[in-house]
């Protein structure tokens, strides 16, 4: 199958690389990142261009757009994976329908797009034939498309509770472990390159609001928005709600949770028993699904990373490989 | 049919009963409940292999509208069963949550009155921590009330609070849970 992928950081690279290194039936034929990009229809060597981009900063030839390539190279999915904006969605969302309406099918790890615009491209994607997936937007590597979609076929969704920040998950779980105080914990989490010099997106919850806005629209088709979402950060814990939820065998955790029936759409901090499932350390993502038969199915897994976030990409790749085998 | 009304509370009653080990009796014995508008929330066998004269041993757990305990009493006297303990817990919810904010200058004892007030839910534990004067406060606070319903209403009355008075309220994942008896 040939794609064309458009995003050069951590998540492009992680993609190219595996495509590169493992032998999946995968050849690249146009490769963007924000200033260049290249095309060849007979197969880009990812190598090439990774070693490429390192030295000039450049991937390609400066003249050649994203739009370009998405228009012109010959592909049979997109692979989308340029950076979130959460307020637009763009240029990630003209960039996925700009594909769609050319009948090619789309990978995104975007959640703007996602989160702003799931229905109109759902739906463009079904008028052309063609699939939009995105496992990749939410809790990285955790396969929880698939398992909704395949292995909890079926079951009717009755809630979803989750701990989809690992920023937050991190900075939690120092401050109970060690007593560090929010800023403390921060600026740690800082100097391990698991929070942005500008927080606020981790910190007050958006993240994990954008991704159960995602969740919801996926499982309810119920076209929720992120102001839809109750919302409240983790930035104005102290270290002493941390040390009393310990008293009682407890911690505090940042829990994203939806149940339509309650009405509840929902992003908090929340005491919780230290041996709840939902209870994972450092930067780790989990999620519970509440369900009618199979009742509650809890994963846990790598919420971000280069390779770990390309794993849900190549899932969802090579899912339309096997679904669409007229691709060659 | 009997229909049973109250607008007190329900308490909790955990009873120890000693009763003839012959067919027939556990129903006997379980039959005055439901007479005297109460639930059975569990029952646990407890058939001692060396017990003498072939006594059974039951242990019960129910709750049943304030004020029906000591009719239940003499109905299960009644039935020939023996009740070796009674324990007994008004409140059956407990649930704790934590408050992070200006705890003393928004009036904490206000704070706690607006729960206590309510008559079917109370402020039962309160641990508090002050770093320093003028410095956010955080505490836990931890209320009993006697049903999960009166739960609910008591947290949204604490949510309420919490907004007007700017602090933060963190309140627990897993569903209250039925406190023990004693």
């Amino acid at each position: 199958m040939r794609v064309a992928l458009i995003g050069l950081g951590a998540v492009g690279r992680g993609v190219a690389e595996m495509i590169a290194k493992k032998d999946l039936g995968l050849t690249i034929t146009g490769i963007a990142d924000s200033k260049s990009g290249c095309m060849d229809c007979n197969g880009i060597d990812p190598q090439r261009v990774l070693a490429q981009k390192k030295q000039t900063g450049a991937c390609g030839d400066r003249s050649i757009t994203a739009e370009d390539i998405i228009r012109d190279a010959e592909y049979d999915a997109l692979i989308e994976v340029t950076p979130t904006n959460a307020l637009s969605g763009e240029p990630a969302t003209g960039y996925i329908r700009a594909a769609l309406s050319r009948q090619k099918h789309v990978v995104t790890s975007n959640k703007g797009p996602i989160a702003l615009a799931y229905k109109e491209l759902r739906t463009l994607a079904q008028e052309n034939g063609v699939t939009l997936r995105y496992e990749a937007t939410v809790a990285g590597a955790i396969p929880v498309m698939h398992t909704l979609e395949h292995g909890l076929c079926g079951n009717e969704i009755l809630g979803i509770h989750g701990v989809l920040n690992g920023t937050c998950n991190y900075i939690l779980t120092r401050m109970a472990a060690e007593g560090l105080t929010y800023e403390q914990a921060l600026m740690e989490a800082r100097e391990m390159g698991y929070a942005e010099a500008d927080p606020t997106y981790d910190v007050k919850g958006i993240d994990a609001a954008i991704k159960l806005v995602i969740l919801t629209n996926t499982i309810w088709g119920n076209s929720v928005k992120l102001s839809d979402v109750d919302l409240t950060g983790i930035d104005l814990l102290t270290p002493d709600a941390l040390r009393l939820a310990e008293d009682e065998d407890c911690t505090i955790r940042l829990i994203a949770e939806a149940i339509p029936e309650k009405h509840l759409l929902r992003v908090s901090p929340r005491i919780i028993e230290k041996n709840h499932p939902l209870v994972v350390e450092g930067t780790l993502n989990a999620l519970t699904l509440e369900t009618d038969m199979a009742k509650e199915i809890t994963l846990i897994g790598k919420g971000a990373g280069s390779i770990e976030t390309a794993s849900a990409i190549i899932g969802d790749l090579l899912y339309i490989r096997d679904r669409y085998g007229k691709c060659t | 049919m009997q229909i049973h009304y109250f607008t007190g509370g329900l308490v909790q009653v955990s009873m120890k009963l000693e009763m003839k080990d012959s067919p027939g009796q556990l129903v006997a014995a379980l039959k005055p409940i439901s007479d005297v508008g109460g639930n059975i929330i569990a029952v646990i066998h407890q058939r001692d292999p060396v017990s003498t004269q072939h006594m059974l041993n039951v242990q019960i757990v129910l709750e049943l509208p304030e004020g029906r305990l000591d009719k239940l009493v003499t109905l299960l006297k009644n039935e020939g069963v023996h009740i070796q303990r009674i324990g007994k817990e008004r409140l059956l919810y407990k649930r704790s949550v934590i408050l992070i904010g200006h705890l003393m200058h928004t009036d904490l004892s206000d704070t706690v009155d607006q729960i206590d007030s309510t008559g079917f839910a109370e402020v039962c534990e309160l641990s508090m921590s002050m770093p320093a004067i003028n410095e956010r406060s955080t505490s836990r606070v931890t209320i009993k009330a006697v049903n999960r319903q009166d739960m609910e209403s008591a947290l949204a009355i604490l949510r309420r609070v919490a907004q007007q008075k700017s602090l933060l309220l963190i309140e627990p994942l897993a569903e209250e849970v039925p406190c023990e008896s004693h």
